[in-house]
């Protein structure tokens, strides 16, 4: 029987931002999709491309990188910096004929915490729709080889 | 320091697809600062290239390995061990790391990763300038510290031409008129009489028309 695709997804949050939503998504019982791992980042400043390329390298099916609203951030332009890095990383996947769509930037202070869960849930479906990754499809058939 | 931009993936990936292990080389000099072909670059692009075949249902064998200075022997021969492992070499280095490579081992094909630029200066955080064009004969210290060969776009030695305009360059709005630079940095200086010496026509052997250059220094090569 095949398995239905869940989507494997890796959130780089902002300590001062995303992170707390996170906290306080929880805190309000809102629930999101466990598909979304997070990795707190000081400051989405902090994410390289190279963090994104080897999530999604690895097997991630999405990745987003949520920071500060603009203007807000605790380190003045860090998320202008990630926001940028993360166009570089959408113009590399478009080069390598990945769809771009698997990686975003997306923004929220602390206390939107229904924000957090609504993004989300958001961006789960829309990486359903997309499908598994190449790599991740790669990895599901060597499965399904050494099965058989 | 010598900048670099990194070629079109298109490009990279039409020169690597024959083979099934590569072996990619990045430099931690000049290529590195100018973010292009250090250690972070490299493996960006590993991914990014198992990433693609991947997707075309290959798996590409790709080591990755960052030299300290990839245009010198001593540095290249790291490689040794190595090669012997790839089918062919990428380097990220500028042209010269590329070709001390493919000097070194003769056996591989090896492919650039980059297109080398030119020599300049970091303006500000992303974003270099020309500063250099290694003429061969400095007049930078006549000109008030601002090269007319690498920074005027006719390489005029008395300038300004009719072209300067707010001073800028008629090519493009962006570009500052070298001799307005000059002149505004000599009347700094108060060396504004500076101007009028006639520079004589410039003696170009000591640039590329004396075909391909070599610095021997006997006290050291001996």
């Amino acid at each position: 029987m095949t398995k239905a695709f869940e989507p494997e997804i890796v959130a780089f949050c902002c300590h001062y931002c995303a992170y707390t939503a996170a906290d306080m998504a929880g805190s309000k019982r809102l629930s999101y999709p466990a598909n979304v791992k997070i990795i707190r980042v000081p400051c989405t400043g902090k994410v390289d491309p190279i963090h994104i390329m080897k999530a999604l390298h690895k097997g991630a099916d999405g990745v987003y990188v949520a920071g500060c609203l603009e203007g807000d951030c605790h380190f003045k332009t860090g998320n202008i910096r990630a926001a940028h890095r993360v166009r570089r990383v959408q113009a590399l996947l478009e080069e390598i004929g990945w769809d771009s769509r698997r990686v975003e930037m997306i923004t929220m202070s602390a206390g939107m915490g229904e924000r957090f869960a609504q993004t989300a849930r958001e961006f789960t479906e829309k990486i359903r729709e997309l499908g598994p990754s190449p790599v991740s499809r790669a990895g599901q058939e060597a499965g399904r080889q050494a099965v058989s | 320091m010598i900048t670099a931009v990194r070629k079109p993936m298109e490009e990279i990936i039409a020169c690597v697809a024959p083979y099934d292990r590569i072996l990619l080389v990045g430099c931690n000099e000049c290529v590195s600062v100018c973010s292009v072909g250090g250690r972070k670059e490299v493996a960006l692009l590993a991914s990014a290239l198992q990433m693609h075949f991947l997707k075309q249902g290959k798996t590409m064998d790709i080591k990755e390995i960052t030299l300290e200075r990839q245009c010198d022997p001593e540095y290249v021969e790291e490689l040794v061990n190595l090669t012997d492992g790839a089918d062919a070499i990428l380097s990220m280095a500028c042209g010269c790391g590329v070709q001390t490579i493919a000097g070194r081992y003769r056996e591989k094909p090896v492919f650039p990763a980059v297109n080398t630029t030119f020599m300049g200066a970091s303006e500000r955080q992303g974003v270099w300038s020309e500063r250099c064009q290694g003429c061969g004969d400095c007049v930078l210290g006549i000109t008030g510290g601002i090269c007319p060969i690498a920074r005027c776009s006719k390489r005029l030695m008395n300038g300004p031409c009719g072209g300067s305009s707010n001073g800028k360059c008629e090519i493009d709005p962006n570009i500052d008129c070298a001799w307005q630079l000059i002149w505004d940095r000599l009347k700094a200086l108060g060396l504004e009489r500076r101007i009028e010496d006639i520079m004589e026509a410039k003696d170009w052997r000591t640039s590329r028309d004396g075909g391909p250059r070599k610095i021997v220094r006997e006290d050291l090569a001996s």
